[in-house]
């Protein structure tokens, strides 16, 4: 593979960045309920709908779902990202190492277990609800990466570690069936609707919480970026040339750690985003420097999930596909492509 | 000379626990002087890692103190430490996907601000350390794409772009084919001419009897050795610190080699340029080559005019040999015999 020239390397970024443009408004004109064109010009201008309930599908469930989308697709790919860099493994992911079954976990203590004492369903949830889900998501996810990271200092072998993951990820689907086993069946529903995977979870009002929490998140990941690029070297390496290796690793798992549970907490666990779109990525710039290849991964991902949330509520369908029945159909072929193909991408040697 | 690194009662080990220390060389006291290359010998586990894991401030010593410069290493903060000691190890990186040049200005890390931008003053300093270690060729291509003794040469270059006056390196020629071996051992000789200091630990002892300006000589029961290597191999010092189970320095030939008191004698004629291949094949055949006048006991002697043209005198009897082959043949015979 040619590397990429800094001009080319602008172009693409600038093609994705009018991919999501394009993407956002399709997802705005699009949808389950097809609302004509012009309607939807004159409800996104401010003016007043033929029907009222148009205006209301487009201002309070397509908008707010498209941005969930966009946040959300960014958010998992920068945490993949940084978890592929951080355990120098290009087959890290959220998903792959448990740590959104760990979130997972967490979403189902506070919804079977306190929800159920709350008598609370997921539609009925406050935004204190839905506050103590994302701490439950967050605390979940902190635990696994916990583990993953004891782990880490034991075990050298990278793919020893990821199989460690998937353990974990076992063991904390087990506890989730004796949580769904022993709740009503009504939490047990929302649950597992919660779990097909869904941008429609963010309702309007809290959006603003949703941007600002993730923007959080990612505004830590892009200050990392100088060390992350130092830590391609190793631990030693890094070391020598200033890295304080220890504390980048903990602003590493913070950040990681509010991206994937806060995404996980609203939208379900949304598997190979984090896993698949660092690579779309780094094979799309042609480089694993991390100053060029965090904004890209970032930006892929916003742009495939919009594409992801667009398939799921396609036009002529009147339901809604859950978006993890999409996204491995999606993401599987990249990793399978990666994988095959290993000895001949770069950032693999 | 000025003195670039120096260590007073240094003490160096591992820490376990809180009161128990695992100590792996007591009290040393060198100095390393600038513009110098100095390999550090020693058989495994004599302690080489672990003192070039301690000047690098990776690991903390037990005892003593080591200056940097005149001050005390133990007072210069992390970016102070990163601008004054760098760092060629052989550790795996997953820099693949970086490009030479991308990596070479890692080594600005310790210079440039919070996001990494480089300046002009730093490209400029990238270029010089890719062209001093002479891989502009490569310097587009991919880390993946190169060889094991290129990507060391990177790894080097990376420590130049770093500026540091002291460079530490960790068996960099671990693993390389020989060609890159010496190849990288020339470039450090040369960059050391240039003012930088360099100290190397290695296992490639020809390598480093050659070219090193003093060598450092570590074991665990005699300390250590500092000295220029000359001095050292005609004191013997090369068979005290490494010899082990009849393996002894031969301070003629500057190898080591295996002391066999059950060869036999054999006289031997032949020109001194062919006399250590001789003296070779003999061995494995069991003899040990002697000179003409020293052993007139011996019933066998061997006349070397050319390699094509040789002639084995045994007890009477004069064979004439071809080859080193059919030499090789005709004494098998004479052993069995």
């Amino acid at each position: 593979m040619k590397p990429v020239r800094p001009d080319t390397y602008r172009r693409l970024i600038l093609l994705t960045g009018l991919g999501i443009v394009v993407l956002f408004l399709a997802n705005l004109f699009w949808g389950s309920v097809s609302i004509p064109f012009s309607e939807v010009c004159r409800i996104l201008t401010g003016g007043e709908p033929e029907k009222a309930t148009w205006g209301y599908i487009v201002l309070q469930s397509r908008l707010p779902q498209a941005v969930t989308a966009l946040f959300t697709g960014a958010s998992l790919a920068v945490a993949g990202l940084m978890l592929q860099t951080v355990f120098n493994n290009p087959l890290a992911g959220p998903s792959i190492l448990g740590i959104n079954t760990g979130a997972s976990l967490g979403v189902a203590v506070v919804m079977l277990f306190l929800g159920g004492t709350i008598g609370g369903s997921m539609v009925g949830f406050s935004i204190s609800g839905y506050l103590s889900i994302v701490l439950g998501a967050f605390l979940g996810a902190s635990v696994v990466l916990g583990i993953i990271i004891f782990f880490s200092t034991l075990v050298r072998s990278n793919v020893m570690l990821l199989i460690i993951g998937l353990m974990v990820g076992y063991l904390a689907s087990s506890l989730i069936s004796l949580l769904t086993f022993f709740s009503s069946s009504e939490g047990v529903f929302s649950y597992v609707v919660w779990g097909l995977g869904d941008f429609s979870g963010v309702a309007l009002s809290q959006l603003p919480f949703y941007c600002v929490v993730l923007s959080l998140g990612l505004l830590i990941a892009l200050l990392l970026i100088k060390p992350m690029n130092a830590l391609l070297l190793g631990e030693r390496y890094a070391r020598n040339l200033g890295v304080r290796v220890g504390r980048v690793r903990v602003w590493m798992f913070v950040s990681t750690g509010i991206l994937t549970a806060t995404t996980t907490a609203f939208c379900g666990p949304i598997s190979f985003i984090g896993l698949a779109v660092p690579h779309m990525a780094r094979l799309m710039i042609g480089s694993s420097n991390h100053t060029g290849l965090l904004p890209a991964t970032l930006l892929v991902g916003g742009a495939v999930s919009l594409l992801c949330n667009l398939i799921s509520t396609l036009p002529g369908t009147a339901s809604v596909i859950p978006l993890n029945a999409i996204m491995p159909v999606l993401g599987a072929p990249v990793i399978i492509y990666v994988i095959v193909n290993q000895k001949k991408i770069q950032y693999f040697n | 000379m000025e003195t670039v690194l120096e260590a007073r009662k240094l003490t160096i080990g591992y820490r376990q626990g809180h009161h128990r220390e695992k100590c792996v060389q007591r009290e040393l006291d060198f100095s390393l002087e600038a513009g110098s290359l100095v390999c550090l010998l020693g058989p495994n586990g004599a302690g080489k890692s672990t003192l070039l894991r301690t000047l690098s401030g990776m690991q903390p010593t037990l005892s003593g103190e080591l200056f940097m410069q005149g001050r005390s290493l133990s007072a210069y903060s992390e970016r102070e430490r990163s601008r004054s000691i760098g760092l060629v190890l052989t550790d795996k990186i997953f820099a693949g996907g970086l490009r030479v040049r991308e990596l070479v200005a890692l080594g600005r890390h310790p210079y440039v601000g919070f996001f990494g931008r480089l300046s002009e003053e730093d490209h400029r300093i990238v270029e010089e350390a890719i062209h001093q270690t002479g891989i502009e060729a490569k310097a587009d291509s991919y880390m993946a794409e190169l060889s094991d003794g290129e990507r060391q040469k990177v790894m080097i270059a990376k420590a130049l772009a770093q500026q540091c006056p002291l460079i530490l390196l960790d068996e960099p020629t671990a693993y390389l084919d020989v060609t890159s071996r010496i190849e990288i051992m020339h470039l450090l000789h040369r960059l050391a001419r240039q003012g930088k200091s360099i100290l190397l630990s290695t296992h490639d002892i020809e390598q480093a009897l050659l070219l090193s300006d003093r060598l450092w000589l570590l074991s665990r029961s005699l300390g250590m050795l500092c000295g220029v290597t000359e001095d050292l191999v005609l004191q013997g010092q090369m068979s005290r610190f490494f010899g082990r189970g009849g393996v002894t320095f031969d301070v003629r030939d500057g190898a080591f080699r295996l002391e066999n008191a059950s060869l036999r004698p054999l006289k031997v004629e032949a020109p001194a340029e062919m006399m250590r291949w001789v003296q070779n094949a003999l061995m494995r055949s069991g003899f040990r080559a002697v000179s003409t006048e020293t052993e007139p006991t011996s019933d066998l002697f061997l006349r070397v005019v050319s390699p094509t043209d040789m002639e084995l005198n045994c007890a009477g009897k004069r064979i004439t040999v071809g080859s080193f082959a059919d030499l090789i043949d005709r004494l098998k015979l004479y052993v069995h015999a």
